[in-house]
């Protein structure tokens, strides 16, 4: 007879990810329960209240962290060692959680629709039926959104607190599977959409298959699924080096799908264009946010001791990403497909701060850690993001969105604050200074450079020169071309949407002029709990 | 506050000393430094965002601020003159602008002879010239606007003198660029200044990216980015470390004051106002490269091999700039051509190390009043003209524009080097330190000397004197006070500036930031140096006097010419190199890559043109949208990333 014993679960530690899983369940009650009517001030209410309080415990835990390991981290393992809740995991929580209000209210957005939302009236109906025809009439919602979203911001939350290999699996799914439903109910283009969303699933369980095999090939390698014992069995030499390293890159092809970088990026423009632009803004920001988190507790923790081995592997991955991005987003015509590679781009950038990383003794006192940096760029690139595919939503014709850039010129004209603020993110990604682009391209090309990275860096630089060419491209486009037939048209969202771009506005120019709190909040986080 | 060591005594010795950035803190009229740069900053605020409102009396906030800046520039620089030599570095703490643990940089101003001389010059010379605009600009509806836009550029120009750091300076870097770039396309409705803002915008591109590379490795090398901190370790760098910041820095330099290689932006520059030409592609933002040079001379003094290599950029461009001034109609690519030249003379100086970097500020001076002064006149000569550019359609101008005409020709005096005239005092030391460093580079700047009094001379028998040669409609008349009171402010400026070099003040002046000079003395007496490079510059006012002031100027150009005016009215073929260079491969990557990318909605159009080579053929497998070759790709992917970490790590 097995003797049970009750999994102990450091409730204290992580409410709030609970919480926000609990408020998706309670979402797929009211679904069940509430009458029609009612459902979306329900859903929308109880997703944002369940969001703030998250963030609060959130903010609550980081302040109560407790110091280990001589003070260079904070926070402590829990739940049977399957979650971690570490500095970094606290900071990129807060993140994902900010990320989510912002989406969350492009989600609400009812007013660009005409009153209804940007997600399919009755996503089972067939584009083109008598069904589809009879929900667009009847103006139905899809409130079921909500609390999808809920349950990838959960997955999102869980991904980098993950302490284990098999916890980091069930992560990946749980974010995944509920965006690639989101990805297919776009109201408008349905087709595109729908084609968008069974791309991004079969790639996505593609590629989930590389990651569990790799965890297979790891657990034959070190006999565990945790990060501290994988690190041990490194540092001890036991066991067949050839299963590591292929468990290894197995792995990385799972994550380094999920972030978008080359050769696995090819998902991206597809998806990024199909999906629905709020779904767009939220995934581009908080996937990566939350993949880039479990990238780096991966190869931080679990292969640390293995630096050498994974590292020109990142330098070759990085490079080329960057160069996919640039080179692929000037030849773009379409508005999300361009900020779609400029994403693959960022993604380069990140890689770039992610493989400066050093050990603690090779690092000058009180110099930027690549964690520090990459989780500072994260925080730029969210926000700079979810504020672009925002207004993105906002420049439509009869058809709905116009994403073509020819539509788009003389946009300056038309709406000079719109065109305007349009522009600052533009000008934000492509790391003009005094935006917080500038001061994140920084940060991450400057631990790449001390870290003896240097080809990277030259190759970050050029493609940041690169880049900046297609995004003031399309400033041009706005301000100094001529409006083709009609031109486009700005429809002025409600509260929701201009409340998101105002935080990301805020974010973006407050992070260029004075980024020193929130740096600072990044070092404060401290390193990953080994 | 350290004292620095006694200057004259280590000069006698022979040892060449280069001086560390160490400054003490504001006090006094100097803690008014960051108004200097706040009120050219809030006019640009108040016009750009003021809109409409602001349309009636815009113009004289603009002015208001430039002048109210340059009254403090004044004050600091008389306070300045009043202290002691080793006291002439004052610095202010605006706040932490990025700071975590050991890493900091601060929104640190710095106030010393350097960034005094620049402060006067951009916002004396800036303060004319937004004068002049409010008769240049009085039919513009958008004339708000533009000076909102100036107002900006003055604003970022004093960033980028009064920063303490490198991240600082590339912050004012950028901001010009970006003024330059809105003012070159100000008259957005024509193509060609549009295409102008972009190309403009393109080639500095190139330049930044070196800027950018050089402040990593400045931070990577040093620790800190502050001219304190450089200045102060870098003698304890390696010179391999030193020669790449320098070359890097100089990449930076040459795009943005339009040298070779990065010269080819320039000429097209001159889409915009006039008053843009002078202000920002003459007297001020395109000398920032000089600047750039001089304020690293702790780097440059330390790595022979990149000055060097300034030298080298610097002499093929000032031949570059003046065989292109030779053949233009355009009265202000002539003008252009010659900015880039005399530019060319600017970073030979400061190229040429401790004995030439004062020379380099005072020939950037000098510039700065001469060719503002030009630039102007010809604005007001365009005004005439009805904003015709052509020289061939000017003619004997100098009895209907008098005051323009004098003033000038103050100004051509000034370039040519005409005794007495300052550009005479600062190009002939340049020449004559040149010659100290190599005979060789003394002769090919003295050419230069030569083809600069042969353009000039062409552009002022062309304009004021030869036969009539105007439009029947055009009636030339002399512009308004509020345009010619700057033209003659200046054109005084371009006779006197030469009493800077009395008692070598200038040199003395600077001494605190780039070193006293070890006089060097000349194979032959400096005398018959200078009276070389006149005989020179004589022969080619001659030759212009020959050949274009005794014969009739046909008012349309010739097109049977030469092959080296050809070339030198297609600008030395800049355009042509930079297209077979970088422009057709990289149309070649870009294309190549995009047969990746097609897409269910638009790619079909970006994959037809590469359909050609075999290659092509195997590339178009991908290109079809499908999820199978996605997947495809991804299992390939797969495969190099564990391949490539078993064979890095096992084999």
């Amino acid at each position: 007879m097995i003797e049970f014993s009750k999994p102990v679960i450091g409730y204290a530690e992580v409410w709030p990810m609970l919480l926000v899983f609990g408020v998706a369940c309670a979402g797929v009650l009211v679904e069940a329960f509430a009458p029609r009517r009612v459902r979306y001030a329900t859903q929308v209410l109880l997703a944002l209240v369940g969001l703030a309080a998250a963030f609060v415990g959130t903010v609550m835990i980081g302040l109560d962290l407790n110091e280990t390991a001589g003070g260079a981290a904070k926070g402590g393992i829990t739940a049977e060692g399957a979650i971690v809740v570490d500095g970094p995991a606290i900071f990129l929580w807060g993140l994902i959680l900010l990320i989510a209000v912002g989406g969350l209210l492009l989600f609400a957005e009812r007013e660009l629709e005409g009153g209804v939302s940007a997600f399919a009236g009755q996503a089972a109906a067939l584009p083109g039926t008598e069904a589809e025809r009879e929900a667009s009439t009847r103006g139905l919602d899809h409130t079921e959104v909500f609390p999808l979203m809920m349950f990838a911001v959960g997955g999102m939350m869980l991904f980098p607190a993950s302490n284990d290999l098999l916890t980091m699996f069930v992560a990946l799914e749980v974010l995944s599977l509920p965006l690639y439903l989101l990805s297919g109910l776009a109201r408008r283009r349905r087709l595109l959409s729908q084609e968008a969303a069974l791309k991004y699933f079969l790639l996505g369980a593609f590629s989930s298959g590389f990651f569990i095999y790799g965890i297979a090939l790891v657990y034959g390698y070190a006999g565990t699924m945790e990060f501290g014992g994988i690190n041990e069995a490194i540092s001890n030499n036991t066991g067949n080096r050839t299963l590591l390293l292929a468990g290894m890159g197995l792995i990385s092809v799972g994550l380094l799908f999920k972030v978008g970088a080359a050769p696995f990026q090819a998902w991206t423009p597809d998806v990024y264009q199909g999906a629905p632009t709020a779904v767009t803004g939220f995934m581009a920001a908080a996937t990566k946010v939350a993949a880039f988190g479990a990238l780096m507790r991966l190869y931080y923790v679990a292969f640390g001791n293995e630096r050498w081995s994974w590292q020109p592997m990142l330098w070759v991955i990085a490079i080329l990403t960057m160069l996919v991005g640039a080179l692929l987003a000037i030849a773009q015509s379409d508005i999300k497909r361009m900020l779609a590679y400029s994403s693959v781009a960022h993604t380069g950038f990140l890689l770039t701060g992610v493989l400066g990383a050093q050990s603690a003794s090779e690092l000058s006192s009180g110099e930027i850690t690549s964690l520090q940096a990459v989780l500072f760029y994260l925080v730029t690139y969210g926000f700079m993001t979810l504020g672009a595919f925002a207004i993105v939503s906002m420049v439509r014709d009869a058809g709905g969105e116009t994403n073509h850039l020819s539509r788009w010129a003389g946009l300056g004209k038309e709406s000079p604050i719109v065109a305007g603020i349009f522009a600052f993110f533009l000008l934000s990604m492509a790391g003009i200074p005094l935006t917080a682009g500038f001061t994140g391209k920084w940060a991450v090309f400057a631990v790449a450079m001390s870290a003896g990275a240097w080809p990277v860096v030259v190759v970050a630089v050029l493609t940041s020169a690169l880049a900046a060419f297609f995004y003031v491209r399309v400033i041009v486009l706005m301000y100094f071309a001529d409006p083709v037939g009609a031109g486009p048209s700005v429809t002025l969202p409600s509260v929701l949407t201009a409340v998101t771009i105002a935080l990301g506005v805020a974010a973006t120019l407050l992070l260029g002029i004075v980024p020193g709190p929130v740096l600072d909040l990044a070092a404060h986080a401290g390193e990953f709990i080994r | 506050m350290s004292v620095l060591p006694m200057l004259a005594p280590l000069a006698a010795e022979g040892a060449e000393h280069v001086p560390v950035v160490d400054p003490s803190s504001a006090d006094g009229v100097f803690t008014l430094m960051w108004v200097v740069i706040a009120l050219p900053l809030a006019g640009a605020a108040i016009l750009l965002l003021g809109g409409r409102l602001t349309d009636a009396w815009g113009h004289l906030l603009g002015c208001l601020t430039v002048v109210g800046s340059f009254a403090i520039s004044l004050a600091m620089f008389v306070s300045l003159i009043g202290r002691a030599d080793d006291d002439r570095q004052v610095s202010q703490h605006l706040y932490d602008w990025i700071s975590v643990g050991g890493f900091k940089v601060g929104a640190d101003l710095l106030y010393d002879p350097l960034s005094a001389l620049f402060l006067l010059l951009i916002t004396g010379v800036g303060g004319l010239i937004h004068i002049y605009s409010i008769g240049y600009m009085a039919h513009d509806e958008r004339r708000r606007r533009f000076f909102g836009y100036l107002n900006l550029f003055v604003a970022a120009m004093l960033v980028l003198v009064l920063a303490e750091n490198y991240l600082l300076l590339f912050l004012g870097w950028e901001g010009v660029g970006l003024a330059s770039y809105l003012l070159i396309g100000f008259w957005q409705y024509k193509p060609s200044a549009a295409a102008a803002a972009k190309k403009a915008f393109v080639i500095n591109r190139v330049g930044d990216m070196g800027m950018s590379l050089a402040i990593m490795l400045i931070f990577v090398t040093f620790g800190t980015i502050s001219f304190t901190g450089v200045s102060e370790a870098a003698g304890g760098a390696k010179e391999s470390t030193l020669t790449a910041i320098g070359l890097l820095l100089l990449l930076g330099a040459c795009g943005k004051s339009a040298q070779v290689p990065l010269q080819a932006w320039l000429l097209d520059a001159m889409e915009g106002p006039t008053p843009v030409s002078a202000l920002i592609h003459a007297a001020t933002m395109v000398t920032a490269g000089v600047y750039l040079i001089v304020r690293s001379n702790f780097i440059f003094d330390r790595a022979p091999d990149a000055q060097t290599a300034v030298i080298a950029v610097a002499v093929v461009t000032l031949l570059w700039g003046a065989i292109i001034g030779t053949s233009k109609d355009d009265i202000k690519k002539v003008l252009a051509g010659s900015t880039m030249s005399q530019i060319g003379y600017m970073m030979l100086g400061a190229g040429l190390g401790i004995a030439g970097y004062a020379f380099a500020i005072f020939h950037l001076l000098n510039h700065g009043f001469f060719k503002a002064n030009m630039f102007l006149g010809a604005g007001s000569v365009m005004h005439a003209m009805d904003d015709d550019v052509d020289m061939r359609h000017y003619g004997a101008l100098s009895k209907m524009l008098p005051i323009t005409f004098l003033t000038f020709l103050m100004g051509y005096l000034a370039i040519i080097g005409f005794p007495g005239f300052s550009g005479f005092w600062s190009k002939d030391k340049i020449i004559e330190t040149a010659f100290v460093d190599s005979v060789w580079i003394g002769i090919l700047a003295t050419i230069g000397a030569g083809i600069t009094g042969f353009y000039m001379t062409r552009l002022m028998l062309m304009t004021f004197f030869t036969q009539k040669r105007w439009e029947e409609h055009v009636h030339p008349h002399e512009s308004p006070k509020v345009m010619t009171f700057p033209l003659i402010v200046l054109a005084a400026l371009s006779v006197l500036g030469g009493i800077m070099l009395l008692n070598d003040w200038i040199v003395d002046f600077l001494a605190p930031v780039v070193g006293t000079p070890v006089h060097h003395e000349t194979e032959v007496p400096p005398i018959v140096i200078t009276l070389i490079i006149l005989a020179v510059v004589a022969a080619g006012v001659a030759t212009a006097w020959f050949t274009i002031g005794r014969s009739e100027v046909p008012r349309v150009a010739p097109t049977q010419v030469s092959v080296f005016t050809r070339a030198a009215r297609n600008d030395l073929y800049g355009d042509a190199i930079n297209d077979t260079l970088v422009v057709r491969p990289g149309t070649h990557v870009v294309h190549g890559l995009t047969t990746f990318d097609k897409s269910v909605v638009d790619g079909a159009v970006m994959g037809q043109a590469s359909a050609t080579g075999g290659l092509a053929q195997v590339f178009r497998r991908w290109q079809n949208g499908f999820v199978r070759s996605y997947a495809l790709s991804l299992l390939g992917g797969a495969i190099l990333v564990v391949l490539a970490l078993l064979v890095v790590n096992l084999g």
